[in-house]
């Protein structure tokens, strides 16, 4: 079957229970909206809730894909009624949403807002939430279809997800639906990953465990997938015989500001590479999947990211730095061992560089290089296939001086979009080839993206639709690539420093010369 | 910036544009289709914001064609907004005298290569979208029948001359209320035996709206006359009673279903920058709309015999 948007993944287009008349794959008009369901959000207070949780959601029933009745818990250890909650929503929407602000649309949707006061060992206040969701099913319709955000530490995951099996919330009895989601980090290692997915899935099965990558939600990541298999003409040369290597890169201007208490011990690799960067090389690298559904996608992802190969060295294959102070933006800022909260002996890396091969028959030999970093120049995300160089070029040395490899650099943030980077001709009497950029913005360009991915997430959350979403797999694929490394790094090397608001440690910008390549400018 | 060019050809507007561009730095052109707006003095202002608000998610040139004093000698006066509101670029052609009977022939000129082109009608719709000769070069052409003074008329006009490609503005505004009538049929529901949808009278939503449930579900669907604003109810009888999506207020709809807690949503009236924004989305042929269409033909063409 033909996918439903060639720019957008595809989930199945079956509708639950019966046919229902008024929907036809031909009618494209109509979006996916969610059934009846209550959202059940666990960390209320944090950032991510008020920043891009709370606003997706408001933005969701602004568009018109929440269902009648749709209802929001919060639970928290607060000594709120449920206006207090509604009003810290109501002010997160008002600053942080993304479509107009509609008084209409906030009276409905405040009144399905509830909020559950305890702590997590409590029992009464879980029983307390459980009669809420039930009030909800009876007053508002909402079906019995339970989703929990656990917008938390996952060291509390256990005491929660223990709670809702106790007070029969994990329980749909056969009734409706209950769905978990759980944000990165998923464990710190392959071992610690494990044991947080028992516990889970200790309670809930498989497929109801949605482990959010907000990276998968961009529209630009999805357009990678648009991009390789909607064209003819980038596959042919996406492959060994013309790529030369990969660059794939986030890096941030930002320090690590209040999150030392996170940060320090898990560092750049853990943060970022595992999850975001390694899924990114997997949508790069990987075949083409049967169908654009949520198995033969995961299923392909997983074949490259077991196919990926380690450097044989790790010190010559890897390389990480602290940042230290130095001018950034303008601004004098701190180095990482003077930030509040990090021991001033930490060995947590803020910046990381790996070189990694993918052993199939189309990468073989094209080395991928990913890195991330805090404090260097600018906020950027972007895969860049750098191409090998034409392999004789009819013109003389000095006409094509200036001429670099060809690219092809997908931009996911923060202007994203497509470059193509190729050989021109510069105007004038002389024969003289110069690099020049082709670019590609889509509207997206145009408005910060990230509380979007949020919102096509949590609606893929509340309709079911999993492709987006990374299983327990790819997650521990990730943690062996990632371990070894990481296991090397405690035991033989401290970080580098480098200077804040510079491009990265020396001992990376070695990795690449050894190559005989360089990095992106940043 | 704006560049204003007075008795001027497609090849000096042209050229504005190219050094446009190169002035601003040379930015690369990511249009994604070509807008043709035609509409007079009066309205361009709304259409063309309406159509520049799209563009911030379709990048495209924007071409707006404005006919004026009609008696006059031929004359081509143009407006070139370039880096103002958006992405793309605005183009507004001011046609005196017989020129605007031959727009088209400025307007080829003016098209983006490669890229797909949709006219729309902001007010007057011509009978045959298809035959026009600005509606000609068009893969999509947008009328709006709410913009009519007899709208179901127009639909029935524009059903007869119905090409793949057409459609109306009448229909995009159906969309929110359509989305959320299928939604509600993604529960199990109970047997419908008849529908009823209700709107002020001259409300070519709700005419739409009636034929496409008649059509998709094999039941009679009236449509009842109410105040408004816009349609205020969808109803269908049920053997255990009524199942109904009213919206009174033209802002808050509730779904009543017999035996179970009413439940609010909101579902307000859209803007003509969302409704271009939902048009411009997909440019294939709509064929659940050219269903309806001739589906409200039919049942129109039967009451009258």
């Amino acid at each position: 079957m033909a996918p439903a948007n060639l720019g957008v993944i595809a989930g199945t287009d079956e509708a639950p229970g019966p046919r229902n008349p008024l929907r036809d794959p031909r009618d494209r008009r109509i979006p996916r909206v969610a059934g009846p369901c209550v959202l059940v959000m666990f960390g209320v207070t944090g950032d991510l809730a008020r920043k891009k949780l709370m606003p997706a959601i408001y933005d969701l029933a602004n568009r018109g894909l929440l269902p009648p009745g749709f209802s929001f818990v919060g639970f928290a250890r607060r000594d709120w009624e449920n206006e207090d909650f509604a009003q810290l929503t109501y002010q997160a929407v008002k600053e942080y949403a993304r479509t107009p602000f509609r008084d209409a649309v906030w009276q409905q949707l405040s009144e399905g807002v509830r909020f559950v006061s305890g702590s997590f060992d409590d029992d009464a206040a879980f029983d307390g939430l459980a009669d809420t969701v039930m009030k909800l099913d009876a007053e508002r319709g909402t079906g019995g279809n339970y989703a929990f955000y656990l917008s938390i530490p996952p060291n509390q995951f256990p005491t929660v997800v223990r709670q809702l099996k106790r007070s029969g919330l994990s329980d749909s009895g056969g009734d409706g639906w209950r769905r978990v989601v759980i944000e990165k980090p998923f464990g710190h290692d392959l071992a610690s990953a494990r044991e947080l997915n028992a516990t889970l899935e200790g309670v809930f099965p498989p497929e109801a465990v949605f482990r959010i990558d907000h990276y998968l939600g961009k529209e630009t990541v999805q357009n990678i997938l648009a991009l390789r298999f909607a064209n003819e003409m980038y596959e042919p040369i996406w492959n060994r015989g013309y790529v030369d290597h990969v660059q794939i890169t986030m890096v941030e201007d930002i320090g690590i500001g209040g999150r030392a208490g996170y940060y320090d011990g898990i560092g750049a690799a853990r943060d970022v590479i595992q999850n975001h960067l390694l899924q990114l090389l997997a949508l790069t690298a990987m075949e083409e999947p049967v169908a654009f559904d949520a198995d033969s996608l995961r299923m392909e992802k997983e074949k490259v990211l077991s196919a990926v190969r380690l450097p044989a060295d790790l010190a010559m294959g890897t390389a990480r730095g602290q940042y230290a102070a130095g001018w950034q933006g303008g601004r004098q800022v701190r180095g990482f061992l003077e930030e509040d909260g990090i021991p001033p002996d930490s060995r947590t890396e803020t910046y990381a560089a790996i070189k990694l091969g993918v052993d199939t028959r189309r990468w073989a030999g094209v080395p991928f290089y990913l890195r991330a970093g805090k404090r260097l120049p600018r906020r950027m995300t972007e895969i860049a296939l750098i191409f090998q160089r034409a392999p004789h070029l009819p013109f003389s040395a000095t006409d094509t001086e200036e001429l670099g490899q060809n690219a092809i650099v997908i931009r996911i943030q923060p202007d994203e979009g497509i470059t193509v980077r190729f050989g021109s001709k510069v105007p004038g009497t002389a024969m003289e080839v110069r690099d020049v950029n082709m670019d590609f913005a889509y509207g997206e360009s145009f408005t910060e993206s990230s509380p979007e991915a949020y919102e096509r997430l949590l609606l893929d959350v509340l309709i079911g639709d999993p492709p987006l979403f990374p299983r327990q797999a790819e997650v521990e694929l990730g943690w062996r690539i990632l371990d070894p490394i990481e296991e090397f790094w405690a035991s033989y090397t401290k970080p580098d420093q480098y200077p804040a608001g510079s491009a990265g440690p020396a001992s990376a910008e070695a990795l690449m010369a050894r190559d005989g390549r360089a990095w992106r400018r940043l | 910036m704006t560049i204003d060019l007075t008795d001027t050809t497609t090849s000096a507007i042209q050229q504005a544009l190219t050094e446009a561009r190169r002035r601003m730095g040379g930015p690369a052109s990511g249009m994604v289709l070509t807008l043709i707006i035609v509409t007079d003095e009066a309205a361009q202002y709304d259409a063309v914001r309406a159509a520049s608000q799209a563009g911030r998610e379709h990048p495209s040139r924007i071409v707006a064609v404005i006919s004026r004093k009609p008696k006059a000698e031929s004359r081509l006066d143009a407006e070139i907004r370039v880096g103002e509101t958006g992405p793309g670029e605005i183009i507004l052609l001011r046609m005196y005298g017989p020129l605007g009977q031959h727009a088209d022939s400025v307007v080829a000129p003016l098209l983006v290569p490669d890229v797909p082109v949709v006219t729309w009608w902001p007010d007057e719709a011509p009978s045959s979208p298809h035959a026009d000769p600005l509606g000609s070069v068009a893969q999509r052409r947008v009328t709006d029948a709410a913009a009519s003074e007899t709208p179901k008329d127009l639909l029935l006009t524009l059903a007869k001359a119905y090409q793949p490609g057409d459609t109306d503005l009448s229909w995009t505004r159906a969309t929110s209320w359509r989305s959320l009538l299928a939604a509600t049929l993604d529960q199990p529901y109970p047997q419908l035996l008849s529908g009823e949808v209700l709107a002020e009278p001259d409300n070519p939503s709700a005419d739409l709206i009636a034929a496409w449930l008649g059509l998709r579900l094999g039941i009679e669907v009236q449509r009842g006359e109410s105040g408004g604003p816009g349609i205020t109810e969808v109803s269908f009888d049920t053997p255990d009673g009524k199942v109904a999506l009213s919206r009174p207020d033209g802002r808050n709809a509730t779904l009543s279903w017999p035996g179970r807690p009413e439940r609010r949503v909101a579902l307000h009236r859209r803007e003509a920058p969302d409704l271009i924004a939902e048009e411009l989305r997909r440019l294939e042929p709509d064929e659940v709309y050219a269903e309806t269409l001739r589906a409200l033909a039919g049942s129109a063409g039967g009451a009258a015999q």
